[in-house]
């Protein structure tokens, strides 16, 4: 499955500091859907090359990130069941605090 | 002899320039009272008329304009006036409306010349701080004259110079929970131009308590969020943050930068979204959030969750009011302090650190040694003590060879002494550095130390012409 993955607000620094990831994301064998709990279990096996702790906690991000599925709050699609689909776009931030 | 000429002259024309300037400033600041109170006056003046006036004259005052501005105020406000969708309305609401703005920083720059140039009614600006020349490429409120002076003044007296008719309230202070509630319940709306997670929990609660909107800014590096909480049933901060992130998580500008523009753009925007929810024109942002990326120039505005029902500030069954907020510890929550001052780590023995003063007497003295600057590589393009040799911190692992090689060949070249090459460490403040110790130890390098306090000490304590950062 096509994805296209962003990070920003300084998770970038997490993936060689490349902001944009164009990606080729497989189904698990047997599994007919990719939900954003495969996906983010996908990233940090792929894509995160330091301190996953700083992208992760348990089996969601870390507090003070922003997951936004298609520029809408993950919240709304029911987080880490959230099913993606070709072409999606997911955007990963990390919230500012500087003035 | 030429050059000492031309140099105390020089001295004398820098004191005399820096003379001037202190007076200019101390005029500057006295106008800008001065102002203050004769606008009182004014207001005073214009109460008392209305008393006097037979009420008839009044009505007929009133029939002709369904408004309260004067011909002046026509005049400046003039291009507001004719846009059909801003237009007399939502300029006389603007001139009613109170906007505090905390922080006198990035954001807080912007965001109030165009608050005091736009004509909102009282305008209240909090900060603590000092002007410092480091500040001055992003706080463009500020001029070299207020360096060393409070934000707040430098910020009063520009936005009266802007617009003499708007009311300014200056607090020199932190925002606190002790006085928070005091100074936030005086304003319509708050705009949080602060620069640490604390504060901006503690903002966020204050808003909630108090039901005011909240227009919330952030920038760092080269990206910049704009939001809107707490109005029109959105969410509130911790709808969307319910827990703070860790303490490594939050970036500051003066460890990761800042280019100026950035904080400057999201000041305007968050400018912009007070006048617009003051003057009740427009969509807010409430409920939306917008991502500014300076380095791809791109702008992303996305949908946000709303209101949550759970939330523990503005939650349905919420327990968070006024006595709750005074006593909870915004520090201890995020686990990071208010204040903007870098970390003090203390990981290694003091057997294992040197000062810089002590660092100084062995280089002179000719001490074979090797100097590891562990800062990343741009900090070290930007100035380095002589023949140190860069090895940034997330590097060290694989360049142990390197300073393994570094020391064996100052053992060489220093052949006649016999004793083995000492190893230092030093880095921008004493945190990384001793990081790096910590880990040269378990490696091996068991005489590796660190430099107490890293270049900043060797700046104030051995060369005080060596430029900090």
């Amino acid at each position: 499955m096509q994805l296209t993955l962003e990070f920003g607000g300084g998770l970038e620094l997490l993936c060689e500091s490349v902001k944009i990831h164009n990606v080729n994301v497989d189904l698990e064998a047997g599994e007919e859907k990719l939900t954003m709990k495969d996906l983010l279990s996908w990233v940090r096996t792929n894509l995160i090359k330091e301190r996953p702790e700083m992208f992760m906690k348990g089996d969601s991000v870390r507090p003070g990130v922003l997951v936004l599925v298609n520029d809408c709050d993950w919240e709304l699609s029911g987080q880490l069941d959230t099913t993606l689909e070709e072409k999606d776009v997911v955007v990963f931030i990390s919230t500012l605090h500087g003035g | 002899m030429v050059s000492n000429v031309s140099g105390s002259s020089s001295r004398i024309l820098q004191e005399e320039i820096d003379k001037l300037k202190a007076e200019k400033s101390s005029i500057e600041d006295r106008i800008s009272a001065l102002q203050a109170q004769l606008n009182e006056e004014k207001d005073k003046d214009k109460d008392s008329s209305t008393c006097c006036f037979p009420s008839s004259l009044s009505i007929n005052a009133s029939s002709c304009f369904q408004h309260a501005l004067s011909p002046d105020m026509i005049y400046r406000y003039s291009r507001h006036l004719l846009l059909p969708s801003f237009g007399i309305e939502a300029q006389s609401k603007l001139l009613k409306s109170s906007i505090l703005v905390v922080g006198a920083g990035g954001l807080g720059s912007p965001a109030l010349l165009y608050l005091a140039a736009s004509g909102v009614g009282r305008l209240g600006i909090v900060d603590h701080d000092v002007v410092e020349l480091n500040n001055l490429h992003r706080q463009i409120i500020h001029a070299e004259a207020y360096i060393g002076q409070s934000k707040v003044t430098s910020a009063a007296a520009a936005c009266r110079a802007i617009n003499s008719t708007v009311q300014i309230v200056e607090y020199k202070e932190a925002l606190r929970v002790s006085n928070a509630l005091e100074i936030v319940s005086k304003y319509d709306i708050v705009i949080d131009a602060t620069d640490n997670a604390p504060s901006r929990y503690m903002v966020n609660d204050c808003c909630v308590v108090l039901g005011k909107p909240l227009i919330s800014g952030a920038a760092v590096g080269l990206e910049g969020q704009l939001t809107v909480y707490n109005h029109d049933g959105g969410p509130c901060y911790r709808c969307l943050f319910p827990t703070p992130p860790p303490t490594s998580a939050c970036q500051r500008c003066s460890d990761s930068g800042v280019l100026g523009v950035v904080p400057g753009v999201i000041g305007c925007l968050q400018a912009l979204e007070a006048i617009k929810v003051a003057s009740s024109v427009g969509e807010s942002l409430s409920g939306r959030m917008l991502l500014f990326d300076a380095l791809s120039a791109r702008i992303r505005i996305v949908k946000i969750r709303g209101r949550s029902f759970h939330c523990e500030a503005c939650g349905e069954n919420a327990a968070f009011k006024q006595p709750m907020f005074q006593k909870f510890d915004y520090e201890k929550f995020t686990q990071s302090p208010f204040a903007s001052t870098p970390l003090k780590l203390n990981l290694l023995s003091e057997s294992d650190r040197i000062s810089s003063k002590d660092y100084k007497a062995r280089v002179t003295n000719g001490e074979p040694h090797v100097l590891v600057d562990v800062r990343p590589a741009h900090h070290f393009k930007i100035v380095a003590l002589p023949k140190s040799l860069n090895i940034p911190l997330s590097t060290l692992k694989d360049k142990l060879p390197a300073i393994s090689s570094a020391l064996k060949e100052e053992e060489v070249t220093d052949s006649s002494s016999g004793s083995s090459a000492s190893l230092y460490v030093i880095c921008r403040r004493g945190n990384d550095s001793q990081r790096a110790v910590h880990y040269l130890h378990q490696m091996g390098f068991t005489s590796a130390r660190d430099i107490l306090g890293g270049l900043e000490s060797w700046a104030s304590d051995v060369d005080p012409n060596f430029p900090t950062y």
